[in-house]
């Protein structure tokens, strides 16, 4: 089944961490300040991070799995 | 799975605490330069931004002002405001304005300038603040560092505030200098390969 997965566009992103605090399954970390990393097993593709997202850089994937 | 407040989560009021005082005393503008060093010392230590994602009290003042209370039209940033030409256009711009600030605050140290009781808001509109200052310690310098200081915290409290407005919430993080400048220590940091 189609599953949406979030996902960040490592270039652009500025390591604020808002989406951090957003997401209702701890499945977001800045390793090293230089940009956040989405584990694929917890995220359940809610989309919260991507609308906190101050530079809008996260967006949802449609992942088949 | 809702997360448990922190004590950091409440930060804001330290912030919102700091740009009251400076209404009442400008000496206590010289506290903002926890601002700078915390961040700036748990970048280089620490080699992450701990201080953005966990600490920021201003970060936390704008999503709750922006978030809880909706001050915000919780718009799509524009592209170039995210550009790494303009992030690191406007942290030179920061630094080159800070100088000028310290320039200036030594020039009354040295005698070379009379101390002027005014907070430039935006490098460019002089309002009195004459209200707040009573007296300096040792030297006017000392006053003269506090209003520059005050003025560049509360004309970047005022960007973050139009832009929260304009676009996301948190959207001073985007272009903020002090994220800027971790984030730039934390890849530099990460590409010489020292303890992460």
């Amino acid at each position: 089944m189609a599953k949406r997965k979030a996902s960040v566009s490592i270039r652009e992103c500025v390591a604020c961490g808002c989406c951090i605090k957003v997401c209702p399954r701890n499945a977001i970390t800045v390793p090293h300040g230089i940009h956040a990393v989405i584990d694929r097993e917890l995220c359940i593709g809610c989309g919260k991070c991507a609308k906190e997202c101050p530079a809008s850089i996260i967006s949802l994937e449609v992942t088949e799995e | 799975m809702k997360r448990k407040k922190k004590w950091y989560d409440y930060l804001w009021i330290a912030s919102l605490t700091y740009l009251i005082l400076g209404f009442f005393n400008i000496l206590c503008a010289w506290l903002g330069l926890l601002c700078f060093f915390i961040p700036l010392a748990i970048a280089v230590i620490k080699g992450n931004k701990a201080y953005c994602n966990k600490y920021c009290g201003r970060g936390q003042l704008f999503s709750l002002i922006g978030g809880r209370f909706g001050l915000s039209r919780k718009k799509d940033i524009p592209g170039w405001m995210r550009s790494g030409c303009f992030r690191y256009g406007f942290l030179i711009f920061f630094f080159v304005m800070f100088f000028l600030m310290l320039w200036n605050t030594w020039l009354v140290f040295a005698g070379a300038k009379n101390l002027g009781t005014v907070v430039t808001l935006l490098w460019t509109f002089k309002l009195p603040w004459h209200w707040a200052y009573h007296g300096a310690l040792f030297s006017d310098g000392v006053a003269q560092f506090a209003f520059g200081f005050y003025s560049v915290m509360l004309t970047s409290t005022i960007l973050g505030f139009l832009t929260m407005v304009l676009f996301k919430p948190r959207s001073w993080c985007v272009y903020c200098p002090m994220g800027t400048m971790t984030q730039l220590i934390c890849k530099a940091k990460n590409i010489t390969g020292q303890p992460r």
